[in-house]
């Protein structure tokens, strides 16, 4: 795997059961996502986005061919081994947020840190950082129920940067939000790419986010219809 | 220790899921131990009962007497082997005669045991010492308060008594009871009256002859008492140890009943929390946390509850259980009356292994069934878990 690619997808092939058939929810895709891109999976609905964010992500399998994520070959892992990549080298975030209700937005960011293992005064500096990030430091004892949908979708970055993962995975990050607070959460996302080069891949149909990609790949039926690079995000300055 | 305090703090953010189950989980451990321990208590106080009043530290019998078979009274009495006499002598034992008679109280016909027993005996905790010192010329006699009740008698009454003597010969007398005495074991009390030993010797023409002999608590039983046989405290409380083992049978299906509901409602809530916490399980699976974990995680939780649980019961089943550890529980009716040997007020006893055993089993049963719904969570693919989909 080249130094510099963080994902490696060779003739990717998903199908799931369906009745008596099969139905083929990605064909032959082949693409390499390299350190530092801003990528975004857009399509119609059922193009294959998510399944194909649910592959990297090691969330399912590929039914065919090859998936390489942060080095590591997905093919014939097991859950133990998978869940260990998510832990160590990737950040989710999710449409509907996914916090955990009963936990606090401290507890919420903190979370991922625990799972790793990580000792309490590192835990509560990377949190407390990782708020200031997301400019959070004020509900730090809130929980879920009590913020606003942008809110919550700034803890749930706060919670996928907290560890400082190489490859973030976001599925329709903004689908939830209304404009002004979907600029703001792209703002934060550009802002941590730069600074620390984290990857994103993000699946959306949302224009607002695909004004701030480097790089767009245009799904159809499964199948890369495009790979765009962007010289020009219309949202992202100083590019 | 990390899936521990996820799983406390799981539980308390529950909220009033949580304290439903754990308020169940505490009755049952509260009523578990309760009833173990009142079925203690009710075995214990029995046989101190008996000891006390009726057995001593054990008995001597006539080699033809059986408590069981009234028929073979008329033939076991006779005179005390020497080394039994010995202990009657030095007062730690008391010889009994016993025959069989009937009264006629208010001129109705009764059967009675009548039962002779040295009235200076120390050996048995029955106020005999009434019968002495009588200078009327019926025959003093000492009956029971349950005796009392169902005859009608008091003291002073007097009545006609009749009995066959040594060579089959009728007899009676007048009779006059001088003392009614409180006591708790109604084989001592229902349908017998006592007298005097020397006086019973003498109505049955059988001196110095008796038909059992009680031995002191304080005593040690001889091994080999001539002709007769030595009868241990074991071995006269064998038929009540067995009928209270045959009630333990029952009230370990009262147990299996109670932990049954229990486990339910813990199953019940596990089987609920992994529909409506579905999102969350896949979340913390896409976060990273293995499936063994999280199985380990709603394990915990569920253990959890029998812990919580059990803090509860001790707040307010504590109190309650040293309360009737130490006043005990009144009866609402007299047990004697259908023949059944329980002291009136039923006071609990709580050895240290029934609390280990019942938090160990409440605590494994809860932890299988919560184990059990958890490991549903383990084939649940993350991908449908974190979109809330079932499969």
């Amino acid at each position: 795997m080249d130094d510099n690619h963080i994902v490696e997808i060779r003739e990717l092939v998903k199908r799931y059961p369906v009745g008596g058939g099969h139905f083929t929810a990605l064909r032959d895709v082949t693409t390499d996502v390299v350190v530092g891109e801003f990528t975004g999976l857009v399509g119609p609905s059922g193009s294959g986005k998510t399944t194909l964010l649910n592959i990297i992500g090691g969330l399912d399998a590929p039914s065919e061919g090859s998936v390489t994520v942060l080095d590591m070959p997905l093919g014939g892992k097991n859950h133990k081994e998978l869940a260990h990549l998510r832990r160590e080298g990737i950040g989710f975030i999710f449409q509907t947020f996914n916090l955990l209700p009963v936990y606090t937005v401290f507890e919420n960011v903190e979370f991922p840190l625990l799972l790793m293992g990580m000792n309490g005064e590192d835990r509560r500096s990377a949190v407390n950082q990782a708020l200031e990030w997301v400019d959070l430091m004020d509900k730090v004892k809130s929980r879920p129920a009590q913020l606003s949908g942008g809110e919550c979708q700034r803890v749930a970055i706060a919670r996928a940067i907290v560890k400082k993962p190489k490859l973030i995975i976001a599925d329709e990050p903004t689908a939830n939000l209304d404009a002004e607070n979907s600029h703001n959460v792209m703002g934060l996302m550009v802002n941590l790419n730069r600074e620390l080069s984290t990857s994103f891949m993000f699946a959306t149909h949302d224009e607002k986010v695909m004004g701030y990609l480097t790089r767009i790949i245009h799904l159809i039926d499964g199948r890369i219809d495009e790979d765009e690079q962007v010289s020009k995000p219309k949202y992202r300055e100083g590019k | 220790m990390m899936l521990f305090k996820l799983a406390l703090r799981n539980l308390i953010g529950a909220g009033t899921r949580t304290w439903l189950n754990v308020f169940v989980t505490s009755i049952t451990f509260v009523l578990i131990i309760f009833m173990s321990g009142l079925y203690q208590g009710m075995f214990e106080s029995n046989k101190r009962i008996m000891i006390e009043t009726e057995i001593g530290g054990g008995e001597y019998w006539h080699p033809a007497y059986d408590p069981q078979d009234p028929f073979t009274l008329e033939a076991s009495h006779g005179l005390l082997p020497d080394a039994i006499a010995d202990q009657v002598t030095v007062g730690v034992a008391t010889p009994i005669l016993i025959t069989q008679g009937s009264i006629y109280p208010e001129g109705r016909l009764r059967p009675v045991l009548i039962k002779g027993i040295l009235p200076e005996q120390q050996v048995v905790a029955l106020p005999t010492s009434t019968l002495s010192g009588y200078a009327g010329e019926a025959v003093p006699v000492l009956i029971g308060a349950g005796m009392a009740k169902t005859t009608k008698l008091k003291v002073g009454d007097t009545f006609t008594v009749r009995w066959r003597d040594a060579h089959g010969t009728y007899d009676a007398d007048e009779v006059e009871v001088i003392s009614i005495m409180n006591v708790e074991n109604f084989q001592v009390d229902q349908g017998q009256i006592w007298v005097p030993l020397e006086r019973l010797q003498q109505m049955l023409d059988m001196p110095g002859e008796a038909t059992f002999v009680v031995a002191s608590q304080e005593t040690n039983l001889l091994a080999n008492p001539g002709s007769w046989r030595t009868m241990s405290v074991d071995a006269l409380t064998e038929d009540f140890r067995r009928i209270m083992l045959t009630g333990q049978a029952m009230m370990s299906m009262m147990y299996l009943i109670f932990l049954a509901l229990a486990a339910m409602g813990i199953f019940n809530s596990q089987v609920l929390s992994i529909f409506r916490r579905r999102k969350e399980i896949g979340t913390l699976m896409a976060l990273g946390m293995p499936r063994g974990r999280v199985i380990g995680l709603f394990t915990t939780e569920g253990g959890l509850h029998s812990l919580l649980a059990l803090v509860l019961a001790a707040l307010y089943g504590g109190p309650f259980m040293y309360w009737t550890a130490t006043n005990g529980i009144p009866l609402p009716f007299d047990y004697a009356e259908i023949g059944m040997l329980i002291s009136p007020r039923m006071v609990s006893v709580y050895p240290a292994g029934l609390f280990v055993s019942t938090t160990l089993l409440v605590t494994l049963i809860v932890t299988i069934v919560s184990y059990l719904p958890a490991r549903k969570i383990a084939k649940m693919k993350p991908t449908e878990a974190i979109t809330g989909r079932i499969n």
